[in-house]
């Protein structure tokens, strides 16, 4: 019985390590990259992870303590696994929507970040005509 | 040997969330603010449920739960505030 | 009184909401089964009018299948995010990409986006108005067509061949 405890500890304390190493990484990303869309990989992928594995942890802690399976946590996970991408979607299309500049390696050219011709015609201030 | 990966990866989630606050400071745009404040409230979860082991107490699985609804309906929200300038249509 | 067309409507959500409720409670308890029993009968009833049609899962062992790889290639595309994100030269390689989408209902091409989001190198970035072309960034990569095939292989076909063949 005492193996059994040492080594859930040794796991609880493993899962803990690395999901804060996953998350810390992942900020490290958001702080590091040059441009908005590869800072937007960090957060959605890697942090996700990191916070899966501190509720992986949190179940097993749990259900030893209570001798039990305790598998409350695992609804957070699988909410924080469905939304992540969600938000990270919109955020991009808000960062699309806003024509984000975008580092100046990146190949591709989608069609939403090219300078609109009319749009910016007819966005450039015209006498003091009200908008419409 | 608990104790010790508790108290290291509580400093690690605080360092994380310290970046974040940077990004939210400096950040250039205001989606990448949004994003950095997404993020804030995923590693505060991480922090709540780390501080319910360390209390070997199940109160607070609640209030992360509501952490991450709220996180990301906020996040929703604003996005589609940058994307039409107005929330409900 | 409305009157409720079908008892299970949606069979799906009544096992989703059940489970949801007893992990919720956190018990086994016979009083937890009832009432959460109650609730994933009446929930979907009530809410029917408001849901699309949603699609029918043909193949569920498949998709026992898929959600195992998506699994393990979430685990491998953290490992490659992180060691871009760590390098310390910068040496990363972003690209924009347009997918041609062959998908046709809603459902499963949020499935698809989601998929993308978490796996190797790659966010779904904006889906185009004729619902066609699914824009991609990503991190580090080296061949765009080679992507392109990566992907239709191991997500998309799969993704088609439990919902919509």
């Amino acid at each position: 019985m005492i193996a059994l405890y040492t080594v859930m500890e040794g796991v609880i304390a493993f899962f803990l390590i690395a999901g804060s190493i996953f998350a810390l990484i992942g900020s490290l990303g958001l702080t590091r990259m040059k441009d908005f869309y590869m800072r937007l990989h960090g957060p959605s992928k890697i942090s996700t992870l990191g916070v899966g594995c501190i509720l992986l942890a949190s179940i097993a802690y749990f259900s030893l303590l209570d001798a039990g399976p305790s598998l409350q946590e695992l609804l957070i996970t699988i909410f924080l696994f469905i939304t992540a991408p969600v938000s990270a979607h919109m955020l991009s299309k808000s960062a699309l929507h806003q024509k984000l500049a975008r580092d100046p390696r990146t190949r591709g050219n989608p069609q939403e970040l090219q300078e609109d011709e009319e749009h910016s015609i007819e966005e450039a201030p015209q006498g003091d005509s009200k908008l419409p | 040997m608990l104790d010790f990966a508790l108290k290291v990866s509580a400093v690690l989630f605080a360092i994380a969330i310290l970046l974040n606050l940077y990004r939210v400071a400096i950040g250039p745009s205001l989606p990448d603010r949004i994003l950095a404040l997404d993020t804030m409230y995923v590693n505060s979860i991480a922090l709540i449920v780390l501080f319910g082991i360390w209390l070997g107490h199940r109160t607070y699985f609640e209030a992360a739960l509501l952490i991450a609804m709220l996180g990301f309906v906020s996040t929703v929200a604003v996005c589609k505030y940058l994307l039409r300038g107005d929330i409900i249509e | 009184m409305i009157r409720p067309r079908k008892w299970l409507p949606m069979p799906l959500l009544s096992v989703l909401l059940l489970v949801v409720w007893l992990l919720l409670m956190n018990s086994v308890a016979l009083g937890h089964w009832l009432l959460g029993g109650v609730l994933a009968i009446v929930i979907p009833v009530i809410t029917e009018p408001f849901w699309e049609a949603q699609p029918r899962v043909k193949k569920p062992f498949l998709l026992v299948r898929y959600f195992f790889r998506v699994l393990l290639d979430i685990i491998i595309a953290n490992l490659e995010a992180s060691k871009v994100i760590l390098d310390p030269r910068g040496r990363a390689r972003p690209a924009f990409v347009e997918y041609p989408l062959e998908l046709q209902e809603n459902f499963t091409i949020t499935m698809l986006a989601s998929t993308i989001t978490l796996t190797p190198g790659t966010v779904s970035a904006h889906l185009r108005m004729d619902g066609k072309t699914l824009l991609i960034h990503a991190l580090d990569v080296g061949d765009i067509d080679d992507m392109i095939r990566h992907i239709h292989e191991r997500y998309e076909r799969p993704l088609k061949e439990i919902f919509e063949c």
